[in-house]
């Protein structure tokens, strides 16, 4: 059995279709590592119930010859930001306890319709807000590469569920960072796709221009399986695009092939690197990017000058998206409700349960937001934000006029310990220093391991990124890293997380 | 509520000039929401036309209705407005839980259209053009019931409920620039103004535009500035007022008379008038202080991150202008013209507001002098003394087939009265209640003929008189006749059988 | 520094309804005020020239046909409600009895 969970959720697939395991097997197997583990990394906020039925039904189509999908029967990971209708969606928020949603989010929908089963639910940052999953409501995440560390945010219950082996997949959301920035520090991939390319709808929203869903995994094919699966256009979002997109998977396939590097070129983004970065994050990006150079890229150094202006427009634009996306929880239609003493007015008990059932960060962010939009500060907060996305967007349009890919290490730092930056909100947000300008620009990019930090022996992430609508670019660069780091190694970066649950 | 004290209109016209400015919301009639695919329809159960998108569920997200967006633009144009080459929606963040989401999804900045004007004619034939300064789309509230307390009002309400069937319907927003100079018209312009925009919708066919079921909805203002001697530079305008919930045109005219008669009485004492919302009483004819509007009415506006920008194609605005109906005033002279009314009849129509039920009941089936009489006549008397809107009490269809059975002979006019009495009260259609309440007139000639013969019998003085050639004197007898038949008969066919009768 | 007050905090939940203690009005009034004083640095790039994106990746004219889709049932749309009564949701008195 232990051997179905360290599987890629490709070779998963290919064991399934071969029928060598079953979907029950698959799931059951999963569900087992969850039990075995999930004390100590509390990755899942809810298991599902229905999983093993749901793999009966697919093994049953299997067992009658129907056609299935490529992924059918793989056991997948469901942030908890992504409403479902069998399992409770709470956003990691006390707000939302047990709220039960009457629909599926798209993504959820396609990854069902394509015969994934979907085994659980996803702790995180209350409401997508952190870079730690400290702001859960329901208690953090642990890294599985050290439980004494944050697995980033705020997807870090998707992130350490791959990592930790509890799913071969899983969806996130990443809104400033939310995917590549824990896959960064749990030696894991993650991508976030194109604005647009895969739907929000049934993504409980944060920053609804900023949003983005997309995968988590061990592998780049791996996440390219997912990507072909969940995007695509959706008429339920109107920011949906509508392109035909190629295959991720095939791009990941002809990635790992080795020779797209030749004569790529590279930028290294002069602006994400230096002051603020860890010796042993920087060490190890250097060394990916002399391999690159060694295999035929053209490397060289592009400037991004208001990349510095990143992180400011973004912590004015998401706060003041944030304030009004979150005023829906209200204690009228659903979620919690706290009556103030003596009862009082509609009003009263919107502020309490609002007061109650948000944890600080939310309430500094909705406060922050409501600031930032309010008469007299709005042009020179939220609009002004706006205008540095603009040129942010420029930035790009010029690098990506003279490269083909843009990188940078994924996040500063390395996996910190709990409470480390719990009470400075600005060294909290510097977290998503790296990540942040491509959510502003609405560009696609992606993490993936290249090693460990010499210093404290934990995962580092470089990130790729590439022009809008350029997602296939990611898949096959990142899978060619990939390739070379793993024959260079000789195993998988993940093959070296240590064991968990007295395995 | 303390009474308010009041000036004297034509004495508060001495003083002030007043200055309006109105928005009119209207309901467009699409088969969807604005932003949802639900039924555009609030009059089914609570909260059944309702998908996540209309409760603001966690996960859910608007798209915009193209029909709604078409229909916008053809009130722009019917506006004479120029329709905008790319607008967006912006979110208008306030908490209240009628708004699903605490935030309205309406335009701010950049409206869909803009800059037109709406020529209107008053009752004594003035003509004044009010400009329009944009008009744009929103979506609609859901619908809160309060309960307990007295009478249904917010006020000492213990609880209210909340039915999100209307929270999405397509709004266009039509908001005139100030209006200088309609002195003491001021309350017949308003009510003009407001008819003018029902009758533009109407011919549009994009709204039901009934007032009285919330469809076109009209919010004034009014303020009032102190007039100055000749030469002298005018004073600064006053602060305004905003009349809402004024549902009717007969109110429209009557809140802005009040309001005038309120602010110049405060403001001749020497007082101020606070700038605030004020709700129109349509019971007391009066208005009565609302929220004041104040600095924290802060809506932080900003672009709507789930929409994108809609940008009209010339050939979509030149489709749409071709395809716009004839405008109002070349309308009401070709109507006036078509249905043969005299200037005073057609004045009338116009006054009453009642064009729209009068081209509808023609289309019908009904002749234009019928239609005019019941709607002037006998329906709109019913509605003044109820201080309804006419046009809520009886559809066009029904004031049709009473015509219809009056011109076929099975009802007359006093009989008629009282089935139209009928369908106002509910009892079904004019052919259920000639039914139900045995109405129809008594065409059976043997049954008049007894009558009449008994009549004569015991008025033999009569039957003498008529046989000696003075025939005025059949009167007594068919009024006894009628009485009778208890009014049921043709008195036409009444007098014929007297005369008959009577010459033996 | 100090641009923010803590009465300008106490307007902004009250804008945001949000029933701030005390303390966690005096303590977001701090934090607010560092991190408003290190995000207003984009006012220094933001001259009148630039004009403001508020869509990532732009699109315009996106619109769904006037076609009447699947709605919820009575059940789905109660089910979570906190309080619900002859099938609409109930919330408290909406004026306070001072009104």
């Amino acid at each position: 059995m232990s051997d179905i969970i360290r599987l890629t959720a490709a070779g998963l697939a290919e064991k399934l279709q071969n029928r060598e395991i079953s979907a029950v097997e698959a799931t059951q197997a999963h569900l087992d590592r969850i039990h075995a583990v999930d004390s100590d990394v509390h990755a899942f906020l809810h298991v599902s119930d229905s999983a093993l039925d749901a793999a009966r039904r697919i093994d049953e189509r299997r067992t009658a010859g129907e056609e299935l999908g490529p992924l059918a029967g793989v056991p997948l990971a469901v942030k908890d930001v992504l409403v479902t209708t069998d399992m409770p969606s709470t956003s990691g928020s006390r707000i939302l306890e047990g709220y039960m949603s009457p629909f599926d989010a798209t993504v959820v929908k396609k990854a069902r319709e394509a015969g994934l089963i979907p085994i659980g639910k996803t702790n995180m940052d209350e409401f997508a807000m952190g870079s730690s999953t400290e702001h859960s409501a329901y208690g953090p995440t642990r890294n599985p590469w050290d439980l004494g560390r944050i697995p980033g945010g705020s997807g870090g219950g998707s992130a350490a569920a791959v990592a930790a082996f509890e799913a071969p997949l899983a969806l996130g959301s990443d809104t400033g960072g939310s995917i590549r920035q824990p896959a960064h520090v749990t030696g894991t991939v993650g991508v976030k796709p194109t604005y647009g390319a895969v739907s929000r709808y049934g993504a409980i929203a944060l920053a609804s221009s900023l949003d983005q869903v997309g995968p988590v995994t061990r592998t780049v094919l791996d996440a390219g399986l997912l990507q072909d699966v969940i995007g695509g256009h959706d008429p339920f979002d109107s920011t949906s695009l509508t392109d035909a997109w190629p295959s991720m998977a095939a791009a990941a396939r002809e990635g790992a092939r080795g020779d797209v590097l030749k004569g790529l070129k590279v930028g290294v983004v002069k602006e994400l690197s230096g002051e603020g970065f860890q010796a042993g994050v920087q060490t190890r990006f250097d060394e990916t990017v002399a391999l690159l150079q060694k295999q035929g890229a053209e490397v060289v150094e592009v400037s991004a000058p208001h990349f510095e202006y990143a992180v400011s427009a973004y912590y004015l634009i998401l706060p003041a998206e944030a304030s009004s996306n979150l005023a829906k929880f209200d204690s009228v239609r659903f979620g919690m409700r706290v009556q103030p003493d003596g009862g009082g007015t509609v009003e009263q008990v919107m502020a309490a349960t609002r007061e109650f059932g948000f944890g600080p960060e939310v309430k500094r962010r909705i406060i922050l937001g409501t600031y930032a939009l309010s008469a007299g500060y709005y042009d020179a907060y939220y609009g002004s934000a706006q205008k540095v996305r603009t040129l942010i967007q420029r930035d790009f349009d010029a690098a990506f006029a003279q490269v083909d890919v843009l990188v940078s290490p994924s996040a500063p730092t390395t996996a910190f310990k709990f409470g480390e930056k719990l009470e400075d909100p600005m060294a909290m947000y510097l977290n998503d220093v790296a990540t942040i300008p491509a959510n502003l620009a609405g560009v696609p990019g992606i993490s993936v391991p290249i090693g460990l930090a010499p210093e404290d022996g934990l995962p580092v992430g470089i990130q790729i990124m590439a022009p809008v609508r350029e997602d296939a670019r990611l898949y096959r660069v990142g899978a060619a890293i990939e390739a070379l780091l793993e024959a260079q190694w000789g195993h998988t970066l993940i093959s070296k997380a240590p064991a968990l649950g007295g395995k | 509520m303390a009474k308010d004290a009041l000036m004297d209109y034509d004495k508060a016209l001495e003083l002030f000039e007043p200055v309006l400015g109105f928005e009119v919301h209207v309901e467009l009639n699409t088969k969807t929401k604005m932003f949802s695919h639900a039924p555009n329809d609030f009059g089914s159960d609570a909260n059944t036309n309702v998908t996540p998108v209309c409760l603001g569920l966690p996960g859910a997200l608007p798209v915009v209705n193209e029909q709604a967006v078409r229909y916008s633009i053809s009130l722009g144009l019917a506006l004479g407005c120029s329709i905008a080459p790319s607008s967006r929606f912006a979110r208008k963040n306030y908490f209240y839980p009628d708004l699903a989401k605490n935030y309205q999804i309406s335009q701010y900045d950049e409206p869909i259209a803009f800059g037109g004007s709406v020529d209107v004619e008053l009752p004594n034939g003035r003509q004044v053009t009010v400009p329009i300064e944009r008009a744009h789309m929103e979506e609609d509230a859901g619908k809160l019931t309060h309960v307990g307390g007295s009478t249904g009002r917010i006020q000492g309400a213990e609880y209210s409920l909340v039915d999100y069937n209307r929270a999405g319907v397509p709004l266009v927003e039509i908001v005139t620039d100030i209006i200088y100079g309609a002195e003491s018209d001021a309350p017949e312009l308003a009510k003009a103004y407001v008819a003018t925009i029902r009758d533009i919708v109407v011919s549009l066919g994009i709204s039901d535009a009934r007032m009285e079921r919330g469809n076109l909805r009209c919010d004034a203002n009014i303020s009032l500035r102190p007039r100055t001697p000749e030469g002298q530079p005018s004073a600064p305008l006053g602060t305004r007022t905003e009349t809402k919930n004024v549902n009717s045109l007969r109110s429209v005219e009557r809140a802005i008379r009040y309001e005038i008669q309120r602010q110049a009485a405060i403001l001749a004492d020497g007082g101020t008038i606070t700038q605030e919302t004020r709700h129109w009483h349509e019971d007391t004819g009066r208005t009565s202080a609302g929220r004041p509007k104040s600095d924290a009415d802060d809506y932080r506006y900003f672009p709507e991150p789930d929409l994108l920008p809609v940008q009209p194609s010339a050939e979509l605005i030149e489709e749409l202008r071709a395809a716009l109906p004839e405008p109002p005033a070349e309308r009401r002279r070709r109507l006036k013209a078509e249905w043969g009314f005299t200037d005073l009849e057609f004045q009338d129509v116009v006054n009453g507001g009642l064009l729209v039920e009068i081209t509808e009941t023609v289309a019908a089936g009904a002749t234009p002098a019928a239609a005019r009489k019941w709607w002037t006549g006998e329906i709109s008397r019913i509605a003044n003394v109820n201080g309804v809107e006419a046009s809520s009490l009886v559809s066009p269809e029904n004031v049709a087939a009473v015509a219809a059975l009056v011109e076929a002979g099975s009802l007359n006019d006093k009989l008629a009265r009282q089935v139209l009495e009928g369908v106002i009260a509910g009892e079904g259609t004019p052919q259920e209640v000639v039914d139900a309440r045995g109405l129809a007139v008594v065409s059976d000639d043997g049954a008049l003929i007894a009558a009449i013969d008994e009549a004569l019998a015991s008025q033999p003085d009569v039957l003498a008189k008529i046989r000696d050639g003075k025939v005025q004197a059949a009167g007594a007898v068919i009024g006894a006749v009628m009485k009778a038949m208890r009014g049921q008969a043709d008195a036409a066919r009444v007098r014929e059988l007297v005369l008959e009768r009577a010459a033996g | 520094m100090s641009e923010i007050s803590e009465e300008q905090v106490a307007h902004l939940a009250n804008l945001a309804r949000i029933a701030l203690t005390p303390q966690e009005i005096s303590s977001l009034t701090t934090e607010l005020d560092q991190i408003v004083d290190s995000i207003a640095k984009v006012q220094q790039v933001a001259t009148p020239d630039v004009p403001a994106t508020s869509h990532p990746v732009p699109l315009s004219n996106v619109f769904r046909p006037d076609v009447i889709g699947e709605t919820l049932t009575i059940e789905q749309a109660l089910r979570n409600a906190p309080e619900h009564d002859d099938n609409r949701f109930r919330v408290s008195a909406i004026l306070g009895e001072e009104q």
